[in-house]
């Protein structure tokens, strides 16, 4: 059903990628951009596509898939409407994420890494955002969040939930 | 009269509390009083504890505010801070503050002071120097200027870059490539996310010198998904560069996204991820150097190992050299996070002190609590008690006290820590963040995490200590890469520093 989707967005990546670097360059080379673009697309990599994309990189559907599953990023299910990813690395907890972490869980029910995508949200661990000084932090959607607390943490979910 | 110049943040840490509601309501409130104002989004000055830290331009310099909320806006316009005039959140001119002036900043100079994605800006502060002077010199010159630097991977494995430029230069390939390693993915590191945000032609002219020296005509430059401002300002700093034509066909650049693995930050894996594959790390040799991307030579360096090139090439090798320390040579950028009670980016030349570093710059904890430990160089890094506090921050010094340096971040914790949980941590992370190719990496840091459960547990306590150890034995001996070479780093550390937390004493207590 995406397929043609699927198509248009292979060609492009592809031909970018030997706009860039020559004629000569494997295919193979655009399967990140062209899963990004796919996952940006659709909010997830819709498992049906995957044929499509091996064809079109002419590479086999074990490649993909295991590339798809390697990455934490990539997504074979839907997403939430909204995401919060919460920095449960080291300089974050060193300023109290964890109780953040299960403030969620016993607040909201809202367990970091097992989010259902039916929710509103949904809450993911990531391990560092690079904002160390400044720590808790989270990504709400595009959003960097600085010294988070939990009073910013319910206006969060009560928003996102509405 | 011309406008007033004000300089409010558009760094990611920034924006994280508040920088861009700042920006706006000192347009609004600017435009309700009539008065002409001209917002400048810099990059941060690295003073993170006082963020967002807006500046106006005057006759005597940068005069700065800070931190500014949006609701100070009013009562800052009341007091006449766009003459720079006395204010409750006033710092004076911004070049006095302490935490800035005692810098060496020779990567970060232009860091905070320009407007990030002006190519005027740029050139006016010393910017394409290196590369100009760069186009004059012979690619052996710009190598041995290089190696005459002393300069070493800043990414965290210390090694000496002129060597591997000098081998790329060497090896024979019809496409050679420069990569640079933007993965930045350990906790308590943002040095190079704040020279993409805050300064991203110098990245760009690092990579052009390394391109004349090894003679590679294209690049990428491979962004962790995480920073999505970084990439941001990259792919629009790659767009103006090659509008001026400062890139074109004979250099040209290109990003490419990470996707949530920290194990890409490992250079194979890196290579493997563009090349469109699992970032599975590649036994070596073959260096990446003699085969790297798609087989080619590739000169591989971290953002801030790169962004040193144009200084070194445009002042020369030997000037570089004069900073630092034994076989550290140059300034390191380091980052002060965690729980310090000022955080921040710290540019000096290396042989400072962990000490030095944290109590008199940092002052301490934020909580105001007692410093208990320090982990330095991310989560494979070492967790440093009090009492090696007066370690220099050297590669080789760190080397001696059993840790590392890596990428330059070190991380403060107060006494409220428990290291049987940060020992825990480690092993879980390595778990989560195996590529899976080593065996004792994959499996062993799932054993670490149950087995450290144990000894939580209490369960034949001294004998699973000693099962942490034979594991640890085992996953640096047996692992190809860093990830589960030195996961036992922080487990050690944490062991044979902190052995109390170890000790069954948490549950007698509570008891």
């Amino acid at each position: 059903m995406n397929t043609d989707k699927i198509i248009e967005l292979a060609s492009r990546e592809v031909a970018a990628l030997k706009a860039f670097l020559g004629p000569d360059a494997p295919a193979q080379g655009a399967l990140l951009p062209l899963l990004q673009a796919i996952q940006h697309e659709f909010g997830y990599i819709v498992p049906d596509t995957i044929a499509t994309v091996a064809d079109e990189l002419n590479i086999s559907q074990a490649e993909v898939r295991g590339v798809v599953s390697f990455y934490h990023d990539f997504r074979l299910e839907r997403a939430s409407r909204h995401t919060l990813k919460l920095c449960r690395a080291e300089a974050c907890q060193s300023l109290g994420s964890e109780k953040l972490a299960a403030h969620l869980t016993s607040r909201h029910q809202l367990e970091p890494g097992h989010g259902k995508p039916d929710e509103g949200l949904s809450v993911e661990n990531v391990y560092c955002l690079g904002n160390c000084g400044l720590g808790p932090a989270a990504l709400f959607d595009e959003t960097l969040i600085g010294r988070l607390d939990e009073q910013r943490l319910d206006a969060i979910v009560a928003g996102a939930r509405k | 009269m011309s406008a007033v110049r004000i300089f409010v943040p558009c760094d990611a840490a920034a924006v994280s509390v508040g920088a861009d509601e700042v920006a706006a309501s000192i347009t609004a409130e600017a435009k309700r009083r009539g008065l002409a104002v001209e917002i400048i989004r810099n990059g941060s000055r690295g003073m993170l504890w006082l963020e967002p830290l807006v500046e106006v331009a005057t006759a005597k310099g940068p005069v700065a505010y800070g931190p500014v909320r949006a609701a100070d806006i009013s009562t800052l316009f009341d007091a006449n801070f766009l003459g720079g005039d006395s204010h409750p959140l006033s710092l004076g001119l911004t070049e006095e503050i302490s935490f800035l002036k005692n810098q060496q900043r020779l990567t970060f100079t232009r860091i905070g002071v320009t407007d990030p994605l002006s190519l005027d800006d740029y050139r006016a502060h010393g910017g394409f120097a290196g590369l100009d002077k760069a186009r004059t010199l012979k690619p052996v010159e710009i190598v041995e200027d290089i190696v005459a630097s002393g300069l070493r991977g800043r990414g965290g494995a210390g090694f000496p870059a002129g060597i591997k430029w000098r081998t790329v230069a060497s090896a024979q390939g019809s496409q050679k490539f420069i990569v640079c390693n933007a993965d930045e993915g350990d906790s308590g590191t943002f040095a190079d996310r704040m020279v993409m945000e805050g300064d991203p032609f110098m990245l760009i002219e690092g990579m052009a010198i390394a391109g004349l020296a090894v003679g590679a005509t294209r690049g990428f430059i491979y962004i962790r998904s995480e920073y999505p401002h970084a990439i941001r300002s990259m792919q629009r700093a790659i767009a103006i560069a090659r509008r001026a034509r400062v890139l074109d066909d004979s250099f040209d650049l290109d990003v490419r996204i990470g996707a949530g693995a920290y194990i890409c930050g490992e250079e194979t894996s890196l290579l493997e991820s563009i090349e469109g594959k699992r970032g599975q790390v590649r036994a070596k040799p073959p260096l990446p150097a003699h085969r790297g991307l798609f087989g080619k030579p590739t000169v591989i360096n971290n953002v801030l190992t790169l962004a040193a090139a144009p200084w070194i090439i445009a002042n020369g090798g030997k000037a570089y050299a004069e900073y630092g320390m034994g076989r550290s040579r140059g300034t390191m950028p380091l980052q002060l996070a965690g729980n310090v009670k000022y955080p921040g980016l710290y540019e000096t030349a290396f042989g400072m002190s962990l000490r030095e570093l944290i109590f008199d710059i940092g002052g301490g904890t934020a909580s105001g609590r007692p410093v208990r430990a320090v982990q330095v160089g991310g989560p494979l890094g070492a967790y440093f008690p009090e009492s090696l506090l007066d370690t220099k921050l050297d590669y080789e010094a760190m080397l001696a006290a059993g840790g590392m340096l890596g990428h330059g971040g070190i991380v403060v914790f107060d006494d409220s820590v428990d290291m049987m949980k940060q020992a825990r941590f480690a092993m879980h992370f390595c778990a989560i963040e195996s590529c899976g190719k080593c065996t004792p990496c994959r499996i062993g840091s799932t054993r670490g995490v149950e087995t450290l459960d144990k000894i939580a547990a209490d369960i034949e306590r001294e004998k699973n200590v000693a099962l942490v150890r034979d594991l640890c034995t085992v996953m640096t001996d047996g692992s190809l890469c860093a990830l589960g070479g030195l996961t036992p780093l922080p487990v050690l550390s944490a062991l044979d520093h902190f052995p109390e937390d170890f000790a069954p004493r948490l549950r007698a207590a509570a008891e």
